[in-house]
């Protein structure tokens, strides 16, 4: 084919990833938009298949292996276990990359000398891909439940990563200057451990960050791979993915009022930071019987769903609950934190899995609007997003978070198994205020309960 | 600095305007498809994959080839089919939802 015809599909390619990127726009036109971004995919490759010497060996088993495990992955993965998966995939395009840019330095088997712009691409490429595959595969595993949630952390440990960053940094400088494979590896192998490292210290509640930033860094990894190969729809498509990475790692620190280097490095959550004036007082403890008459006779409910909710599995329950109340005339809507889940907008897939329409799914500003003019808030698995100290305690190591203010509206009815504190660790002045009931229970079973005494109103 | 790297550059910062553009129009709600559908864009690397399984007269080239078409495969085929799965899960209310 045409060098200039190649170069000219690779950017009808890299076009159908924009439009697939702003179709992405809106509920109703994003599937669409995910086949078009599908359909340049397919173009590139077959671009590729056609224009290169390949062997077919090579590609065909490879091709198949990694079809069917992602395919397998895809249609059997819960919904719940979407942050893991994303982590997983993120660790994959990682991998690719530094393998690939692997793969063209043995090329020239240790005899080629490539240009410095290379040789420099090559680095950074073996560096961000292999960073971004072993950091993934530990927030699988924190994810996942095969590592503990909380950080890990030894003394000094900063100033190792920094060593380890200086050892990139120096066998860089001396793979650009002889072009030998040993400090090419040496570099391979820091960044796999530097990966670890970094991630280790970082506490599951941060998981979403980390995600998100992974995210981003295995699309910087397809676009220095870009540079390497000199394809622009990696440098395009790489730059994409980055930019949306980095946005969303952005968006959640904002929605916990930390900033980046606070995530990554503060080891949030190691030490118990208990907030200076525990609040103490009377709790209202309430029955499923009464909160299904302060529902039926509500004229608007929001649910405010927490992890706790996808963690118990009650999306279905709660969607029950919700046409119930909706065939009452009751208005249901969901109030969605932006860190109600484990990654960013995990609450609101789960709520769509459950059959809840995206109408109703509020974002923090929407819902807030709404919450003065609302009967009865069901806080369900939500404890620090509903948390007031993070407004009103400055002591408090939530402080400045924005939270979804429940306690504006008339009632707030807070399911939960026991007044423990939530993933933060801190305590809740919202149990004991006046309009607060407290309905101790899973949320599931709550759920469930509800279900029965409503049918009695 | 040859002309192919400045152009690449130039494609790299501008591509990233376009991305920080687009991406700060997605609703909150399409966050997880964002990110799944990030991942399957992320694995256009499969493109450097193939091009790397033609390295000959080198098995370790060819091994490492060989996982990177795996591994991008595993991007490509997984990001975009748990993409469509999950999008398909987002409804309108329906008709026969009372007022």
């Amino acid at each position: 084919m045409n060098v200039n015809l190649e170069a000219l599909l690779y950017l009808v390619a890299a076009v159908a990833f924009i439009i697939g990127l702003k179709r992405l726009g809106s509920p109703r036109t994003a599937r669409n938009g995910n086949m078009i971004s599908g359909g340049g995919m397919a173009l590139a490759i077959v671009v590729t298949l056609i224009d290169n010497e390949v062997s077919w060996a090579v590609l065909v088993a490879g091709a198949v292996v990694g079809s069917l495990i992602g395919a397998v992955l895809a249609m059997r993965v819960k919904m719940t276990a979407m942050p893991q998966m994303v982590a997983a995939f993120n660790g994959f395009g990682g991998l690719a990359s530094a393998l690939v840019v692997g793969a063209e330095f043995l090329r020239g088997d240790g005899e080629a000398i490539f240009p410095v712009e290379v040789i420099l691409t090559m680095i950074l490429s073996v560096f961000i891909g292999a960073v971004t595959f072993t950091g993934s595969m530990i927030a699988y595993a924190k994810l996942q439940g095969l590592l503990s949630g909380s950080p890990i952390t030894y003394p000094g440990q900063k100033v190792a990563n920094a060593a380890l960053f200086a050892g990139i940094l120096g066998f860089g400088v001396w793979t650009q200057a002889t072009q030998q494979s040993l400090p090419f590896v040496i570099v391979a192998v820091i960044s796999l451990i530097l990966g670890v490292a970094m991630v280790i210290p970082i506490g599951g509640a941060d998981m979403p960050v980390v995600i998100a930033l992974l995210n981003s860094l295995s699309g910087m990894a397809a676009a220095a791979t870009g540079f390497v190969i000199d394809n622009s729809a990696l440098v395009i498509a790489g730059a994409l993915v980055g930019a949306s990475g980095i946005i969303l790692s952005a968006l959640m620190c904002e929605a916990m009022n930390r900033s980046l280097t606070n995530v990554l490095f503060g080891a949030f959550g190691a030490v118990s930071e208990q907030s200076g004036p525990t609040v103490h007082g009377d709790v209202r403890s309430t029955t499923a019987d009464d909160v299904a008459i302060a529902l039926a006779y509500a004229n608007r409910v929001v649910v405010v769903p927490g992890y706790g909710l996808a963690v118990a599995q009650a999306q279905h329950a709660l969607r029950e609950v919700a046409s119930i109340l909706e065939r009452r005339g009751v208005e249901v809507r969901y109030g969605i934190h932006p860190v109600a889940g484990r990654m960013p907008g995990h609450m609101n897939v789960l709520l769509a899995e459950a059959d809840v329409p995206y109408d109703y799914l509020l974002d923090l500003d929407q819902t807030n609007a709404m919450l003065p003019r609302t009967d009865v808030v069901l806080v369900l698995g939500a404890n620090d997003v509903v948390n007031p100290a993070a407004r009103d305690d400055s002591g408090s190591p939530i402080y400045g978070m924005p939270i979804l203010e429940v306690d504006h509206a008339r009632t707030v009815v807070v399911v939960k198994r026991s007044l423990s504190p939530g993933f933060a660790g801190i305590d809740n002045p919202l149990f004991y205020k006046d309009g607060t009931m407290m309905l101790f229970a899973d949320a599931k079973k709550a759920l469930n309960d509800l279900v029965a005494a409503l049918d009695l109103v | 600095m040859p002309a192919a790297v400045v152009i690449a550059i130039v494609v790299f910062v501008l591509a990233s305007f376009v991305g920080f553009e687009l991406i700060t129009k997605v609703p909150p709600t399409l966050h997880t498809p964002l990110m799944s559908g990030s991942n399957a864009v992320s694995g256009i690397t499969i493109v450097g994959a193939i091009v790397a399984t033609g390295i000959e007269n080198n098995t370790m080239a060819a091994v490492f080839a060989f996982v990177a078409v795996a591994a991008a495969m595993i991007n490509v085929v997984g990001g975009y089919l748990v993409t469509d799965r999950m999008l398909g899960m987002f409804r309108r209310p329906k008709r026969e939802d009372p007022k």
